[in-house]
């Protein structure tokens, strides 16, 4: 069934890609945006036309839904899109590519302990909890896991920093350094991570809870945006590079030693 | 000194043993290591004799590094130059420092960096007591920031050492390791906790079995108690306190990780096994030292003479302290219980799966960490990209780019900030004024001649009153002037007054009657012509 798209439907679905990109608007707060969710939902031929609008602008509509609202993520090259040169910016030449590497651990690393589980990452209704602690803790966890696994390996060969394993390059960065002024520093993996999550808190996939700051709840903008696109794209390129273990129903997130660890079998 | 310590250690049942299992152990994840392109130097096939040699070697060349920092300290200490640093052993408060530090380090945090300081002080302060208390504290704050190793963005130590590969090629690579580590306690303080390398240059138990160790640790003590040497006593019991912390430290991060996630933990066999093992040593461990405690309480009570009561009494104390970490550690065990009930409760009622989702941390994180940096950039890269969301390029709205316009700009003084008035304090008047000096000049340039003290005395009183006590006050600053000053400040003269023991007679003055000429500064010779 096809129906003539009206100009004011265009400028309705803009309206509705218009929202997406507030990242703290959500339907339940704004019954227009709530309105739009629900005709998207309903009428094809309104989100046929909300994809265009979204596709015209460089953006890919991911999902939209009641709690998450219009969920968009930029295409490569769009003017939406967020590079890691930009968010890295503040480092220093010689460590360049270890840190936009570290920043890069730091976001996977909060995503993978917002949704310890695939049940998680698939369950609409759960809510992850993150904190900067727990981040750090996990991927120094799984560094030391790692460490272990290799016990015997040798040492990194010390004129070729690059091929040096990734988990040595967090494990040897300090988790915090104390400051004069009191604050984290921010070469620091604590730091790193905790600008991952204020940046993740900034652009609403991330809510503060408690008084005291430093923990998270996930959105469910967040869970989509992990599951429906960043996850699929990492797996990708891991895909690529022959990297990838065979996934286990249960999530690989273990105690050390409770004999998890197994190697992931490439 | 330490370095004797780590050598003993490289013959122990535990090191052979993972030597062993090595072969087998390894190909696995040689083949792991395989996977990425890049990584193909150090692939391994097979075990050699040259390889075994090479190990042993590469183990005490690290063993040797852990050492360095400390000896470095000694070797950087006489380019302080806020201290006669040549007056402190700086190794041995080095070593003060980290052992404060591994027996402050207790299961939530590390030790206070200032409380480190405060008990070191004592140490730094035997060394050279005459010291202010401040160089002692600084002495100490600069040995702990060395062992962290302020500078440096890792803040750790590295140490390239030379391996050879299957094949025979020589390669540098590369041992980073700690001594003292900051961390983040809960609160969000900063402490201090020595690292294993620490703790094993320390202790010299490089990489031993905790618990055998600790057991022949105390054998060893009961037997120096049995047969009243009570020094050693201590020493042994103050290593089995070590020891006790080092197996604290590696329980404190299972258990961590368990309170993390349980989700995917064996919770039928192994976290159970893994709990009932370290209840089983605690309780024997606490059995054994209420023992010891009680036999050298008794050896505390009996002894008569002091030295030997003392020596006791200290004992007592360590092993006392080893019992409280042991309580301690079984605390935590039992709250690891509690927890494991209530994770499990929350996840057994969190529904059933919806649909196939990706493992985040087993199939994207776990893999990215053990590729190597360069590799890992893409997918990390790939993965933020994606799930950063989208930026909203700034655009000016129009009540915005009406705000800005109209936002009055900044006042900015071109003059810059107002000139502060300067408070003055009142300039202390000079006594003797231009002129005087000027006539003073006059009657101290006598042309060629020596002229009395007396004589000049007299013209300055005729001319003025103050005069005579300028003249007198210069005529006694010519006293032995020295010409190379002179010359170094390129006077063409220079006054010369001598005494030849002429007792100068004036109402005014006293002394002698010097004798007063002037005399010409010969630059290069450095010969004072006297008219």
């Amino acid at each position: 069934m096809t129906r003539e798209i009206q100009p004011q439907d265009v400028e309705s679905a803009a309206r509705l890609v218009a929202h997406g990109m507030r990242p703290k608007a959500l339907p339940s707060r704004d019954a227009g945006y709530a309105e739009l969710v629900r005709r998207y939902r309903d009428d094809d031929g309104f989100a046929d036309t909300v994809q265009r609008v979204a596709a015209g602008l460089g953006l890919v509509v991911l999902a939209v839904g009641p709690q998450s609202g219009i969920v968009l993520a930029a295409v490569e090259e769009s003017v939406f899109e967020i590079r890691m040169d930009e968010y890295a910016r503040r480092t220093v030449l010689q460590n360049r590519q270890t840190d936009k590497m570290l920043h890069g651990l730091a976001h996977l690393a909060a995503a993978a302990l917002a949704f310890p589980r695939p049940d998680d990452l698939g369950d609409d209704s759960y809510v992850g909890r993150v904190s900067v602690d727990q981040v750090d803790g996990a991927v120094r966890e799984a560094c030391r896991a790692l460490e272990e696994r290799t016990a015997g390996e040798a040492d990194p060969l010390s004129d070729a920093p690059q091929l040096e394993a990734a988990w040595r390059a967090w494990l040897r960065r300090p988790e915090a350094t104390a400051t004069k002024d009191g604050r984290a520093g921010e070469a620091t993996t604590r730091g790193i991570v905790g600008k991952a999550l204020r940046f993740l808190a900034d652009q609403g996939f991330l809510v503060a809870v408690g008084a005291e700051g430093g923990v998270y709840r996930t959105t469910p903008r967040y869970q989509v945006q992990v599951r429906e696109l960043a996850a699929q794209r990492a797996f990708d390129e891991l895909l690529q590079l022959g990297a990838l273990p065979v996934a286990t129903a249960g999530g690989a997130l273990r105690a050390p030693n409770a004999q998890g660890l197994e190697a992931p079998d490439v | 000194m330490v370095s004797g310590f780590p050598w003993r250690r490289t013959s122990c049942p535990e090191r052979s043993c993972s030597e062993v299992r090595r072969p087998g152990h390894r190909s696995p994840t040689a083949a792991a290591e395989a996977g990425p392109p890049v990584e193909c130097r150090s692939v391994v096939s097979d075990g050699g004799a040259l390889r075994a040699v090479d190990e042993g070697v590469t183990r005490r060349l690290k063993a040797l590094a852990c050492t360095a920092p400390l000896h470095d300290l000694d070797a950087r200490k006489t380019r302080l130059d806020w201290v006669d640093a040549t007056r402190y052993q700086m190794a041995e408060i080095a070593l003060q420092a980290i052992d404060q530090v591994t027996l402050a380090m207790d299961f939530d945090h590390g030790a206070d960096q200032a409380q480190v300081v405060k008990r070191l002080r004592p140490f730094v302060a035997a060394q050279v007591p005459r010291a202010p208390a401040g160089e002692h504290e600084r002495v100490a704050q600069w040995v702990i920031e060395n062992l962290i190793n302020v500078g440096s963005l890792d803040r750790g130590f590295q140490v390239d050492y030379g391996t050879f590969t299957e094949d025979g090629h020589y390669v540098r690579r590369r041992f980073d390791f700690k001594l003292l580590v900051e961390v983040a306690a809960p609160d969000g303080e900063v402490y201090l906790r020595a690292s294993d390398e620490a703790i094993n240059v320390l202790v010299g138990a490089l990489d031993t079995d905790v618990e055998s160790a600790q057991v022949a640790a105390e054998v060893k003590l009961e037997n120096l108690i049995a047969r009243g040497r009570l020094g050693d006593a201590r020493l042994a019991a103050e290593q089995a306190r070590y020891r006790t912390v080092q197996y604290a430290e590696a329980l404190r991060q299972k258990l961590d990780a368990t309170r993390r996630d349980v989700r995917s933990v064996d919770w039928l066999a192994a976290v159970p096994e893994l709990l009932d093992e370290a209840l089983t040593h605690i309780e024997s461990r606490y059995r054994a030292e209420t023992a010891i405690l009680a036999n050298i309480a008794d050896a505390r009570d009996e002894a008569t003479e002091p030295g030997r009561r003392r020596q006791a009494a200290e004992l007592v104390d360590v092993v006392g302290d080893c019992i409280q970490r042991h309580t301690q550690l079984q605390a935590r065990l039992q709250e690891a219980g509690a927890t494991f009930r209530a994770e499990q409760d929350r996840q057994q009622f969190s529904g059933r799966p919806k649909r196939a989702a990706i493992d985040v941390f087993g199939q994207l994180l776990r893999p990215c960490l053990a590729l190597d940096t360069a590799t890992a950039t893409g997918p990390t890269a790939a993965f933020f990209g994606a799930g950063a969301g989208v930026r909203v390029p700034s655009v000016p709205s129009l009540t915005g780019l009406v705000e800005t316009l109209l936002t009055p700009p900044v006042e900015r003084d071109p003059l810059g900030e107002p000139v502060v008035e300067p408070d003055l304090a009142p300039v202390t008047v000079e006594r003797f004024g231009a002129d005087l000096w000027k006539q003073s000049a006059g009657l101290l340039d006598p042309e060629g001649r020596a002229r009395r003290l007396s004589e000049l005395l007299a013209e300055a009183r005729e001319i003025d009153p103050e005069l005579p006590t300028l003249v007198a006050l210069r005529v006694v600053h010519a006293v032995g002037s020295s010409v190379g000053t002179a010359r170094n400040q390129g006077d063409p003269t220079l006054l010369l007054a001598i005494d030849d023991g002429t007792v100068l007679r004036d109402p005014e003055f006293g002394g002698s009657d010097l004798l007063v000429t002037t005399a010409g500064v010969l630059a290069e010779l450095g010969v004072e012509e006297v008219a």
